[in-house]
């Protein structure tokens, strides 16, 4: 079976422009990343900031062109170096970002939003948009009501509802998602990600899913690649991974992760009520 | 004895449609050499009754209380001159934004300095001797370096350093950190709650600890109190909260966890309570 997305041996630098005092110069983002998602698979991207995982989730979605190696969306060499993707490569790729805030344009009513791509990308009639885009929204869990109002009308879980509903509008097979939860409340995080995984069902969505969270991850993901400066330091399934992670990084990770687990904290609690104990009899 | 003791604490503020209570009858206490975490998720008010202990709302608040002590002291009754004692001396604070919290325009050095010369009354020489102390206490590498660094020529998790040496420097008895954490990678969240911890513990001070997470919460607290709408839903030590959480809402932000989901699904907190339900 032909993966949905692969890529081989990507790499990306970026140029740091000279100052008076500094001289310019390249920084490799990425050095050379290979991974493959099959159909209907979540590839959870995982590294801290200034790893290089927004950048490679950019290449993904074709925003940003990669400075070498190979993207294939379902087995065809995707190059937007050389030209502009064509409109069913563009259809076929999405992307919803990690701040429902900033990525729903405030004076565009959300039924707007919802078939813009649809204006630009298709020949249907404003009729037939219409009725897709209240179908869109009711299977993202909102109400054909919500059609006529604007974003700020929203709590932040429901506009990452109308950017993930926005982002299918073009039936695509691959969502890239940067960091799609970071920002809402716990409570909220747990209804989106069921959506998500909902809508993967239904749609046999392939998802490749940024995320810093190792708990949302392990829900979530099918692959883990975790990445390090620019390297992929550990790939492998998610039961691989979170049962015996190889890479020192990736184990500097997992002890980092707070843990909520009974045992662990009553352990805890106890360590600390012996160290009182010990201060106190000093 | 409690250092902190808040009784039926309400803020309200004034909007364009009318008044808005952001906390609705809270009662804090905290004792001295403990570490209360305040969980709630965003509008819980969890950061507003602390603002209002530390005076720094803005005026379109109206805060009211029975009792708002500290160390048996009347914060409600006391004037401006007598609260500026206490207030970044005795009660000191630290922020979410470590980066924005820090003055751009100024170097480290001169920022933790500043506070030392005017709380402490130090000499400059002293205070500089001071600050590297308290640089390395907090465990900034290369300290004197630092010192001359400015806010942008340093990670977030080292601004979180300074912050915090700047709020230990006169070596409070409480200690309120507002999502210390949050803007930052979880092994440097690692780093900064254990020298948080480490702090405490050296210190003795009473630290109050504000966070949505409940991972922080499980690795620092030793009592928690929990919020929702501005109402406090539950108070329990830690162990008794995840393990027998008695109100609906923190069995709900407990399953919300991903790490215990039971199969495909994640229990929303719809699942376990709807609002308006009695508390």
């Amino acid at each position: 079976m032909t993966p949905v997305v692969e890529g081989r041996a990507i790499t990306r630098d970026y140029h740091v422009p000279g100052s008076l005092f500094a001289r310019s110069r390249e920084v490799r983002a990425l050095k050379g990343i290979d991974f493959r998602v099959d159909k209907g698979k979540t590839l959870a991207i995982v590294g801290e900031s200034g790893s290089g995982k927004s950048t490679l989730a950019r290449i993904v979605a074709l925003i940003d062109a990669p400075t070498g190696g190979e993207l294939l969306i379902e087995g065809s060499v995707v190059d937007i170096r050389r030209g502009r993707p064509t409109t069913e490569m563009r259809a076929k790729v999405q992307m919803v970002f990690q701040n429902p805030y900033g990525s729903l344009n405030p004076r565009q009513k959300v039924g707007d939003v919802l078939m813009e791509p649809l204006v630009i990308n298709t020949g249907l009639s404003a009729a037939e948009r219409r009725e897709r885009a209240e179908a869109m929204l009711r299977k993202v869990g909102l109400q054909p009501e919500h059609f006529g109002r604007y974003p700020h009308m929203f709590s932040g879980g429901q506009r990452q509802r109308i950017a993930i509903a926005r982002a299918l509008m073009l039936n695509p097979s691959l969502l890239v998602l940067d960091e799609p939860v970071s920002a809402l409340d716990l409570s909220v995080q747990a209804q989106v990600l069921n959506l998500l995984r909902d809508l993967q069902d239904e749609f046999d969505l392939t998802y490749v899913f940024v995320s810093h969270d190792l708990s949302v991850v392990r829900y979530i993901a099918d692959e883990v690649m975790v990445i390090s400066k620019g390297e992929a330091v550990e790939q492998g399934t998610r039961e691989a991974v979170f049962a015996n992670p190889t890479h020192p990084y990736t184990r500097q990770l997992f002890a980092a992760t707070p843990v909520t687990s009974v045992a662990a904290i009553r352990a805890r609690v106890a360590q600390r009520n012996a160290l009182r104990a010990a201060q106190g009899a000093r | 004895m409690p250092v902190l003791t808040i009784r039926n604490l309400t803020v309200r503020f004034a909007t364009a449609t009318g008044s808005f209570t952001a906390v609705d009858g809270i009662d804090v206490s905290v004792d001295k050499g403990e570490v209360l975490a305040i969980v709630g998720e965003s509008g819980s008010g969890k950061s507003v009754a602390m603002l209002a202990v530390m005076g720094l709302l803005p005026d379109t608040a109206t805060v009211t209380a029975d009792e708002m002590s500290y160390d048996g002291r009347d914060l409600l009754r006391m004037t401006e001159r007598e609260r500026r004692t206490l207030i970044g001396r005795q009660i000191t604070m630290i922020f979410q934004e470590p980066v924005a919290s820090l003055n751009p325009s100024f170097t480290a050095g001169f920022q933790i300095e500043e506070v030392l010369r005017l709380n402490l009354g130090l000499s400059r020489r002293a205070a500089h001797q001071r600050a590297i102390e308290l640089f390395t206490g907090v465990g900034i590498p290369d300290p004197e370096e630092k010192l001359r660094a400015y806010p942008h020529q340093m990670s977030g998790g080292q601004c979180q350093r300074v912050m915090i040496a700047i709020a230990i420097a006169s070596n409070p008895r409480l200690l309120i950190a507002d999502e210390p954490t949050t803007a930052l990678d979880v092994t440097i969240q690692k780093q900064i709650l254990d020298l948080l911890m480490k702090l405490q513990a050296d210190y003795g001070m009473a630290l109050i600890l504000i966070t949505h997470d409940m991972g922080v919460v499980a690795e620092t607290a030793d009592r928690v109190q929990v919020q929702y709408k501005g109402k406090k839903m539950e108070e329990a030590d830690v162990l008794t909260l995840f393990e027998n959480p008695s109100h609906p809402y923190t069995r709900a932000l407990l399953s919300a966890l991903p790490e215990n989901a039971s199969g495909d699904r994640l229990p929303t907190v719809s699942d376990y309570f709807t609002e308006g339900a009695a508390p």
